[in-house]
């Protein structure tokens, strides 16, 4: 293990900068912070693109980093920021598990994670193959922490980390999807931001809030009471 | 690339364009008809091409069309135009309700095509990647549609429909990219025809079987999501319910048919790698689940829409159950099954929506006597209904008796399970829709004419598909179905 190059080490350092970025959204609860935490998130697989890019020589991934530089570091972030100023949000209700109950869990996941990936991680022969088990764990606590969250907003930041697991998953594996492909999944993301940026506000313009706590009527019981 | 797949995917793609340019002028659902007819033209010449030609790959191996997929697409073109008509009175009304506003009916229109411009990407595409985009585009394209209305009801119909979804999807990602690095593994550093299905389905073989296995379970989770399997299913009776009827109509007919779709493509990769029996009993697994599950909950329901919802979850469990089934047979019936479905599933809703209408609300206690004021809305439900529960002689009966069959041979021990489910579901929804079609009148007159023609075009060809299947389509689902067989 002597001779393990500084590049990979910084690999590592990247797969490990993020399992911690993804343990701090857990225990995160301003949404603001939320935000910053995912640009942050972004810019480190921006880095790890870019060691990639430069250790293997595989032109693609500076594009694909490019596209990572302007959708997830700049694009994403200041428009949740202005949706988040807009709409007056900035604190999450107390999550449904409190937050060190939600680490516990989170410990338990990322064991889970490397264990599922093994046979994966075995397989691969890229470079930075122990890192799959980190981005399973990744897109795994991105799910807890959609689960856990009532505020529509962190549930959809859940959501983009979620992805951002996904995309570093595909990179440590395989070097990154083709480039047709990513590009279509960097356009649904954003997409996807927009019509939620449409959505919340219909969402406050009907409840005056956006606690997703509102949109529970439509339970099984409800609908047999009969209401609307 | 071929002239009649750039013509059918170019035109739903313009008539996006154009109805997002154009806005809300008068003659808006009429260029929205238009669209889908020249779709649906395009998708008819494909066909020809196809079943004359045999199959298709173009434009650098990035599409690809063979008998599986050339009759979904006629199939979503055909539910597309037919849509399109019922959803020009349709929406006509509800404008003069006051329940849109011209600016959302232009959104209507636009996201109309959108949507099925993603439907038609999907089942053409041969790049396993491309199809994920289509897929999560799709739901895009339609989150806001179920919001149109923008009641409290809908909005959480939207947030619900977008987070399962995306969820889901995320999951078949993460299977998508399995598939990728299994394939590059296989064929070697090729990057972009590493994602081709053709290229795929040539090394299947060599393909690891232990990532396939993984990737396949993320694939049913997230296509399955789609599909409206359970437990995944919560999103798809609030989002049929909440949302414009025509929207109902193309969800159930069209966007299940589809995912269904990714999800076999799937399991034949994935079949040829493993050698075992473990997608065969996966599927079969979760669509008896979701028969199950749908048919319990068909009884507590109390909106029409949301009681037609459900049912479409327990039709996409027979479905995904008869794929699972594999076999000439099974797999024919279950095409044959997707096709009546979707057909008469749209005509039920198109008939529903118009009930609604009428009578002001969607709930089946306060809908009452559509037989005096309109016989051919009573009759369309009624007949609609009779049709999805599988009576004879209409074309659900002929699929599900197939599918009873072969369960009968293959799987003995599911066979009382489906049999239960099917009477249930009859007890069920026979008994609310009958005092619906007769009875006391509630309702009042609409402004606008109801397009019925669709109602029972769609339970015409139904009827005929029980009674004759000619001999073209049957060597088409034939085709077909050896495809997915792998042979």
């Amino acid at each position: 293990m002597s001779a393990v190059p500084l590049t990979l080490q910084l690999l590592n350092f990247c797969a490990a900068l993020l399992l911690l970025l993804s343990f701090a959204m857990l225990s995160q609860r301003r949404v603001v912070n939320l935000v910053n935490l995912l640009a942050v998130q972004g810019g480190v697989l921006l880095l790890a693109t870019l060691l990639l890019a430069a250790r293997t020589g595989q032109h693609h991934l500076y594009l694909s980093a490019a596209l990572t530089l302007g959708l997830k570091v700049i694009l994403l972030p200041w428009l949740l920021h202005r949706l988040i100023r807009r709409l007056g949000v900035y604190w999450d209700a107390e999550p449904l598990l409190n937050i060190s109950g939600t680490m516990l869990v989170g410990v338990l996941i990322v064991v889970f994670a490397f264990g599922l990936a093994q046979p994966i991680s075995q397989l691969a022969s890229t470079a930075t193959r122990n890192a799959i088990g980190i981005a399973v764990a990744v897109v795994l606590l991105s799910f807890l922490m959609m689960i856990t969250r009532r505020k529509a907003m962190s549930q959809v930041v859940g959501f983009l980390s979620m992805e951002n697991g996904l995309f570093f998953g595909a990179m440590s594996a395989t070097y990154g999807m083709p480039m047709v492909v990513e590009f279509g999944v960097a356009l649904d993301v954003l997409v996807a931001v927009l019509v939620l940026g449409i959505f919340f506000f219909q969402i406050r313009e009907q409840f005056d809030s956006l606690d997703l706590h509102h949109l529970e009527a439509l339970r099984e019981e409800a609908a047999e009471r009969g209401e609307d | 690339m071929s002239l009649e797949l750039l013509i059918l995917l170019a035109t739903p793609l313009t008539g996006a364009l154009t109805l997002g340019v154009l806005g809300a002028r008068r003659f808006a659902p009429e260029l929205n008809v238009g669209f889908s007819l020249l779709t649906f033209l395009a998708a008819g010449a494909l066909a020809v091409r196809v079943v004359a030609a045999g199959q298709l790959l173009v434009a650098h191996e990035q599409f690809f069309i063979d008998a599986f997929n050339v009759f979904l697409v006629t199939l979503t073109a055909l539910v597309g135009l037919t849509t399109a008509i019922f959803s020009r009175p349709y929406m006509r009304v509800e404008l003069e309700h006051g329940r849109v506003r011209p600016l959302q009916l232009r959104l209507y229109h636009s996201m109309y095509q959108l949507f099925m411009t993603t439907m038609l990407v999907a089942l053409t595409t041969n790049n396993m990647g491309l199809l994920w985009v289509a897929m999560e585009a799709a739901t895009l394209s339609t989150v806001l549609l179920v919001t149109l209305y923008r009641t409290a009801a809908s909005l959480e119909a939207g947030w619900k429909y977008f987070i399962l979804c995306g969820v889901g999807i995320a999951q078949a990602l993460f299977g998508t990219i399995l598939l990728y690095f299994a394939a590059e593994h296989a064929i070697g550093g090729e990057g972009v025809s590493a994602l081709l299905w053709t290229h795929l389905n040539g090394v299947k073989g060599q393909l690891e079987p232990a990532v396939l296995s993984l990737a396949f379970v993320f694939l049913l989770v997230g296509y399955g999501t789609k599909a409206g399997l359970a437990p995944l299913h919560n999103w798809l009776p609030d989002a049929h319910a909440e949302g414009p009827t025509p929207i109902s109509a193309v969800l159930s007919g069209l966007l299940l048919n589809v995912a269904i779709y990714a999800v076999v493509r799937c399991k034949i990769l994935v079949e040829g790698s493993l050698h075992s029996a473990l997608p065969s009993q996966m599927l079969m697994g979760f669509g008896l689940l979701s028969v199950v599950v749908a048919v319990f909950l068909l009884w507590r329901q109390r909106d029409i829409k949301r009681l037609f919802a459900y049912s479409s979850i327990e039709h996409m469990g027979i479905i995904t159950f008869a794929f699972g089934m594999g076999g000439a047979v099974a797999n024919f019936a279950a095409l044959l099954h997707m096709t009546v479905h979707s057909l008469t599933k749209s005509a039920i809703f198109f008939a529903a929506g118009h009930a609604a209408q009428k009578a002001g609300t969607q709930l089946m206690d306060q809908i009452r006597g559509l037989i005096t004021l309109s016989p051919t809305i009573g009759w369309g439900l009624m007949m609609g209904s009779l049709a999805i529960l599988g009576m004879p002689p209409f074309g659900v009966f002929a699929s599900e008796f197939l599918i009873l069959t072969t369960a009968m041979r293959e799987q003995p021990w599911a066979t009382p399970i489906l049999l239960a489910a099917l009477a249930v579901a009859f007890a069920a929804i026979f008994g609310r829709v009958q005092p619906m079609v007769f009875g006391e009148t509630t309702a009042k007159r609409l402004p606008h004419p109801p397009a019925l023609l669709p109602v029972f075009v769609h339970l015409g060809l139904v009827l005929g598909l029980g009674l004759y299947i000619p001999p073209y389509l049957a060597d088409w689902y034939r085709a077909a179905a050896r495809l997915i067989g792998g042979g």
